[in-house]
């Protein structure tokens, strides 16, 4: 039997008993039809959940966004659309708040995320040395990232306080004159980023603590027997090891700041909260949104902001991913 | 190298799932809200019922204990209020719940720069309250701004805002001024360039830290206030560009900005709240609900210091006032139209402006003793009712605008900016036409 269908039986299984009849040659196609299929389009379900959820609560309000950006549609009367075409865009683009909020996110951007990355290699840096309590200090570094935007925002709202704030308090006491934070240029910008450092450094530092525990040990050990200090055991095995990390950790900051919203919306609060200040000097694109969405009602140039943002985000994305050939190629000729 | 990378990768996966599920849970909890928060509505099983009242900055029903004596009048109902401090975060939530037909409350407050907007866009949303209330009773320019084409009336007015001026007696002393209300009104008598020249007077000697005005803005409000025409005209068509009323009150505010006799604030915000508080603003322009405010952020410690006198000036103006609207979808309209009609008659009315001064839109009021000899005893016993009724009748009927909230806001932000940062004029002026025309867009 074996040498006259070698090619038919290599595809059934093995009887369990003496064949009273042969199963019937249809029922094996189907089964197996069955095993392929379910075989290939299983993960696709199991995946599926996302990205049905992501289709409604992600997709769908992206496009519908842009549609809207292309109607006007007023707050007072969401039922009635009028097209509008590419007239919200050219709103938005010639309106030179808009690009006050850019210039703002950018600044805030660069101004909150180069410290706060510096940081967090530094702090862990220091984490991945043993240390007694290691989880205490490691569960420490990431409360201020569990706190609500909110109430970080509110907190510090207190501390940068124009008029018997405690910043203020604590340079009066070394003789300094009160700083009005929120009402200058430069310091509603640095009280911004203070308070975004704060959240953020500890959740960039636990990343960076995660990817350096995966650098081998031998590195360190190679290096150390080479004569290597920390120093230069940090400059030269930790950092090379880490550059994938520390790209990430940066699109993530920047999608992050381009967001940017609680804190300038809390730091003086009310009327000016949504103005981002008397000058909108500390505006994101995101309190910009907002202002011309929910305060002036105007739904059409808001969701033609969104696309904006998203346009902005996209550009950003494709630099990183141009550095980002950039390092790995200069990585591979080391 | 790589297991760095997969490892990155994995955790932007989690990243996203996490988020994502943060959405989802985000969204399954406040449509829980939402649910609980209509489920509470309607009656139990014993016919009783909560009404809620959703305000704004201060009704003063709470101060006049109001809610509990409609609980005693009417055991099964209870009133709950929901108040936010900043009108201007009010409305906006206000728009989104009229949208989406949820989380509004059985009674809503609506500001009066805001409700020309609500009677032509929003009418059909609110409950006819012209056949529970009689509307004759009130003032009659305050009932005409809450109705609507159709004749539907959507909104029962609470307060008007008369205007009078709030002065610091102490500092008015210290400085060398009158301190008694007769002279002071004597002193600005000719109108708010008085006003700003006794404010040049109180400078010379004024206490160290101290400031004439909390802020230019209240008086280009009140200058506005007191003219028929404001930011539109009777045809619907903004005019705030060409308005007599807007080009003097704007032309003072820089007067009093460049002379520097004003120290910037934002009214009602913290600042603000802390000058008074420490007292280094000698006047205050006052619609009759700025006493409230001032009693309560200058704190008791400053009790029996201030006190009022009439607006500078001849010509009776308004400034602020808001009404009580019942939305359609509410479970308990019925009921909530009858708090309405009991909240703003005369004798809840009188009880409001005895608590907090805060002036009856309700003509049945002022004949009322709390209303007619009323004082307030935190402004040195001020006859309120006395300065505040012989304007009330003769403030001329306003045109009123959809937008007429976002352009005061805008110019306010303005004049602001010329009193803090010294922003000249001109560039202030057109920062705020091309803030007004966005908003009006």
């Amino acid at each position: 039997m074996a040498t006259s269908t070698p090619t038919r039986d290599a595809y059934a299984s093995p009887p369990r008993e003496p064949q009273k009849e042969p199963p019937s040659e249809r029922r094996q196609l189907w089964r197996s039809r069955l095993w392929r299929f379910d075989d290939k389009a299983s993960p696709y379900a199991y995946i599926a959940p996302f990205f049905l959820v992501f289709g409604a609560f992600g997709l769908y309000p992206l496009l519908y966004t842009g549609w809207i950006a292309l109607h006007r549609v007023e707050m007072t009367g969401l039922d009635t659309m009028e097209w509008v075409g590419w007239e919200n865009f050219d709103k938005i683009l010639h309106d030179p708040e808009f690009w006050t909020s850019v210039s703002n996110t950018f600044l805030i951007g660069v101004i909150s995320t180069v410290p706060q990355l510096l940081v967090a290699l530094g702090l862990a840096h220091l984490l991945n040395y043993r240390l007694r309590a290691s989880t205490f200090w490691r569960t420490i570094i990431l409360t201020p990232y569990a706190t609500s935007v909110a109430s970080a925002a509110l907190v510090f709202a207190l501390v940068f306080r124009a008029d018997g704030g405690l910043l203020n308090w604590t340079l009066g006491l070394v003789g300094f004159d009160p700083v009005n934070w929120a009402n200058g240029h430069w310091t509603s910008k640095l009280a911004i980023s203070i308070i975004v450092i704060w959240r953020w450094t500890g959740y960039n530092a636990l990343i960076y603590l995660a990817a350096m525990q995966a650098v081998p040990n031998d590195l360190y050990e190679a290096a150390s027997l080479d004569g290597a200090s920390r120093w230069q055991q940090f400059l030269k095995v930790t950092i090379p090891s880490l550059r994938p990390t520390i790209l990430f950790t940066i699109v993530i900051s920047t999608i992050g700041s381009m967001q940017l919203f609680g804190e300038p919306l809390l730091l003086e609060g009310g009327a000016m909260g949504a103005t981002g200040g008397n000058e909108n000097q500390y505006e994101t694109l995101s309190i910009y949104l907002y202002n011309y969405g929910w305060n002036l009602g105007h739904l059409g140039p808001a969701a033609a902001v969104a696309w904006a943002m998203l346009a902005l985000l996209l550009l950003i994305a494709g630099v990183n991913w141009l550095i980002g050939r950039y390092v790995r190629t200069s990585d591979s000729a080391v | 190298m790589r297991i760095t990378r997969s490892v990155a990768g994995r955790r932007r996966r989690t990243a996203i799932v996490a988020t994502t599920g943060l959405t989802v849970t985000a969204l399954l909890l406040t449509g829980c809200g939402g649910s609980s928060d209509s489920g509470s509505k309607g009656a139990d099983a014993d016919g009783n019922i909560t009404l809620t009242v959703a305000d704004f900055g201060q009704f003063g029903y709470k101060e006049a204990g109001l809610f509990e004596k409609y609980h005693e009048l009417n055991p099964k109902i209870t009133v709950k209020e929901d108040t936010t401090a900043e009108e201007k975060n009010y409305y906006p939530k206000l728009l989104q719940q009229l949208n989406s037909g949820s989380g509004l409350a059985d009674v809503q407050g609506i500001e009066v720069g805001r409700i020309k907007e609500i009677v032509d866009t929003k009418a059909d949303s609110f409950a006819d309250l012209s056949k529970v209330i009689d509307v004759d009773e009130w003032v009659s320019w305050k009932a005409k701004q809450a109705t609507a084409p159709s004749g539907a009336m959507i909104g029962a007015g609470t307060d008007i805002g008369p205007m009078s001026l709030c002065y610091n007696r102490e500092l008015f002393e210290k400085a060398g001024l009158p301190t008694d209300r007769t002279e002071v009104a004597k002193r600005t008598a000719g109108g708010w360039e008085d006003f700003l020249a006794l404010g040049e007077e109180y400078k010379k000697k004024a206490p160290k830290g101290t400031y004439f005005m909390d802020s230019a803005s209240a008086m280009f409000n009140a200058v506005v206030s007191s003219s028929p025409e404001q930011y539109y005209d009777a045809s619907g068509k903004p005019v705030y560009k060409e308005s007599a009323s807007v080009k003097k009150g704007w032309d003072l505010a820089a007067e009093a900005a460049s002379k520097k006799l004003t120290q910037g604030l934002a009214q009602f915000e913290d600042q603000w709240q802390a000058a008074l508080r420490k007292s280094t603003v000698a006047t205050v322009v006052c619609p009759a609900w700025m006493a409230g405010q001032i009693s309560t952020y200058a704190g008791d410690a400053n009790k029996g210091k201030w006190d009022i006198t009439s607006a500078p000036g001849a010509t009776a103006a308004n400034w602020g006032g808001s009404f009580l609207a019942v939305p359609k979808s509410g479970k308990n309209v019925d009921e909530a139209a009858k708090l309405v009609k009991w909240l703003t008659a005369p004798e809840q009315q009188a009880a409001v402006f005895k608590a907090i001064g805060v002036f009856p839109s309700n003509q049945g009021a002022y004949e009322l003793p709390d209303v007619k000899t009323a004082t307030l005893p935190y402004f040195n016993n001020a006859p309120i009712g006395q300065i505040y009724a012989d304007g009330a009748k003769s403030i001329p009927e306003a045109v009123l605008g959809p937008k007429d909230g976002v352009i005061k806001d805008s110019i306010s932000t303005q004049i602001n900016n010329m009193e803090q940062r010294g922003t000249k004029p001109d560039a202030a002026w057109d920062v705020a036409v091309r803030t007004i025309d966005k908003a009006i867009g």
